[in-house]
């Protein structure tokens, strides 16, 4: 493949000026990482690099990039990016000790850090610091496709390490470019970027001609919003945890993005309505993406679940529902999970089996959960999902956990946590509970309806933003 | 309020949730009886656990299921404290 086919990260940040990557504590100009050519057209700005100049020795490398947070991650992904065979993305929460077996299935032969003292046991000559951008007399070429590597977010034992092409990643991403004259617009995200949801907003705002605004774990949630008006956001995503969080801080108020997207957890008709009601100017739609199988479809109709015409249409997204799972053969999804004793990703004919269990009502399809989560009561099934998203049409339940307890009767029960809006009456839990009740009985089979619901003051989420399910 | 009371409350809480209407219990009564199904005895051992701090149906590796309403109050007043 010749040099001239390829087309790298950094061959989207020209020729706009005034884009920019923030987050609590900086804010980056784009264009200083821009090709020579796209800066001339800017005024020849400085040439700038992450990587003190040496992103030339990371050339056909396998290049682990674990940083402290997000700025420099996205800093070293556009600068790496068409430099190295391969590059895998460390999220936050990765463990040390899961470390070595993915370094080992990846075949990481150089590391991007600004943590040397986790990788003390490494060989000097595979570090590369990584900082904030310097100016630099010259900087790597493009002439390779990189792999992007992304681990997965399971709960238990080592992630599974899964590959894709930046083409692929970015199939999603469709005539997003400003006009020339046009507002820039800002891209957030609750996410952190080195997962899958995040990168999608990242490559949104890098490929489609915006700013960044970063998220930041150990920001307080009022401060993260005041930043993002500040920057003047435009387009955000998150779960529905993370949204129910925002609604119910009572912090979206002056916040007013024109483009609000929910995935990476059912988004159920409550938490879709709440968001309509805050922002009643944006556009509001879910999508359906996942590390393995790429963005599937957005549902921007307002309403939960996804038309049943979207099924079996072939094309770039071909979708069929196996055994009640949704499986997807998509030029967008993985190509391969990666390393030594590495599973096969699809079946013989490249769909890859999602585990997200769904049901048809009428001419919709509606998510019920994982194929995982699945609580067993006398040998009924029962999503907890689905119980879950009747608590949250309470006006006054703002999200909820329905989880499995042990029975020596019948194995187990369903029982649900249940965190109320904020200002709710705490001396009227008795009725709510009882009104949460009632309408279990009448929306669900009587073995999904919870044994008991405890009222909780917040359910944690994982640091992949959705519901922690780990003792479910 | 005693063992013997909580549980008889509990039932009679259970059975106006699942719509059974219960014949008088009396301690003879079969379990069957009662028109209890399975996971209404599995939602009336869950709760009368964090009531009473105890489910000796678990606790009792080789517990056999009462059969009455009488075993089933005497399983929970046997408990040692």
């Amino acid at each position: 493949m010749s040099p001239r086919e390829i087309f790298a990260l950094r061959d989207h940040l020209g020729p706009v000026a005034g884009r920019t990557i923030s987050d609590t504590q900086h804010i980056i100009a784009l264009s200083a990482l821009a090709t020579q050519s796209a800066r001339a057209t800017q005024g020849a700005r400085a040439m700038q690099s992450c990587l003190g100049g040496r992103g030339g020795e990371l050339a056909g490398r396998s290049v682990l990039l674990a940083t402290s947070g997000q700025l420099l991650a996205g800093l070293a992904m556009i600068e790496i990016d068409g430099v190295a065979r391969r590059l895998l993305l460390c999220p936050p929460d990765l463990r040390d000790d899961h470390l070595a077996s993915i370094v080992g299935d990846a075949g990481i032969d150089a590391v991007v850090t600004d943590q040397p003292e986790r990788f003390a046991n490494l060989d000097s000559d595979l570090m590369f610091p990584v900082a904030l951008p310097q100016p630099v007399e010259s900087r790597a070429q493009t002439s390779r496709a990189t792999e992007w590597l992304m681990l997965t977010s399971g709960t238990s034992g080592v992630p599974k390490i899964v590959g894709h092409m930046l083409e692929g990643l970015c199939g999603a991403i469709v005539g997003d470019n400003p006009a020339p004259g046009a507002a820039i617009p800002v891209w957030a995200t609750f996410y952190d970027i080195r997962r899958y949801g995040g990168l999608q907003i990242f490559l949104r705002a890098i490929v489609g001609g915006g700013s960044m605004v970063l998220s930041d774990a150990d920001e307080p949630l009022a401060n993260h919003v005041a930043r993002l008006k500040a920057c003047g956001v435009t387009h955000t995503s998150g779960t529905p945890s993370h949204w129910r969080k925002l609604l119910m801080s009572g912090a979206a108020s002056g916040f007013a993005p024109r483009y609000v997207r929910l995935s990476g957890e059912i988004a159920d008709q409550a938490v879709l309505d709440g968001l309509s009601q805050a922002f009643p100017a944006a556009s509001i739609g879910h999508a359906y993406a996942s590390t393995e199988a790429g963005v599937g479809f957005a549902v921007n109709d307002g309403r939960e679940g996804f038309p049943a015409a979207l099924i079996g249409q072939g094309g770039a997204v071909d979708m069929k529902v196996v055994d009640g799972s949704l499986r997807i053969r998509s030029k967008r999804a993985a190509h391969a999970y990666v390393g030594r004793n590495a599973a096969a990703l699809t079946d013989d004919d490249g769909f890859v089996d999602t585990g997200d269990m769904v049901e048809l009502r009428g001419d919709r399809y509606y998510f019920v959960g994982r194929r995982n989560g699945i609580i067993n009561v006398g040998g009924l099934k029962v999503h907890p999902e689905e119980i879950e998203a009747v608590i949250n049409g309470h006006p006054e339940a703002l999200m909820s956990r329905a989880k499995s307890r042990r029975s020596p009767i019948t194995g187990s029960i369903v029982v649900a946590d249940v965190v109320l809006t904020e200002g709710s009456d705490a001396t009227r839990s008795d009725a709510i509970r009882n009104e949460i009740l009632s309408e279990c009985q009448a929306k669900l089979a009587a073995h999904k309806v919870p044994a008991m619901i405890r009222f909780v003051a917040a359910l944690d989420v994982t640091p992949a933003g959705k519901l922690a399910r780990a003792d479910a | 309020m005693s063992v013997r009371l909580r549980i008889i409350a509990a039932i009679k809480q259970i059975a106006e949730e699942q719509n059974v209407t219960l014949p008088p219990l009396t301690d003879d009564l079969s379990l069957h009886e009662t028109g209890f199904d399975s996971l209404a005895f599995a939602i009336l051992v869950a709760r009368l656990e964090d009531d009473l701090g105890t489910d000796p149906f678990t606790l009792a590796e080789d517990a056999a299921f009462p059969h009455t309403i009488g075993d089933f109050i005497r399983a929970y007043e046997n408990v040692p404290a």
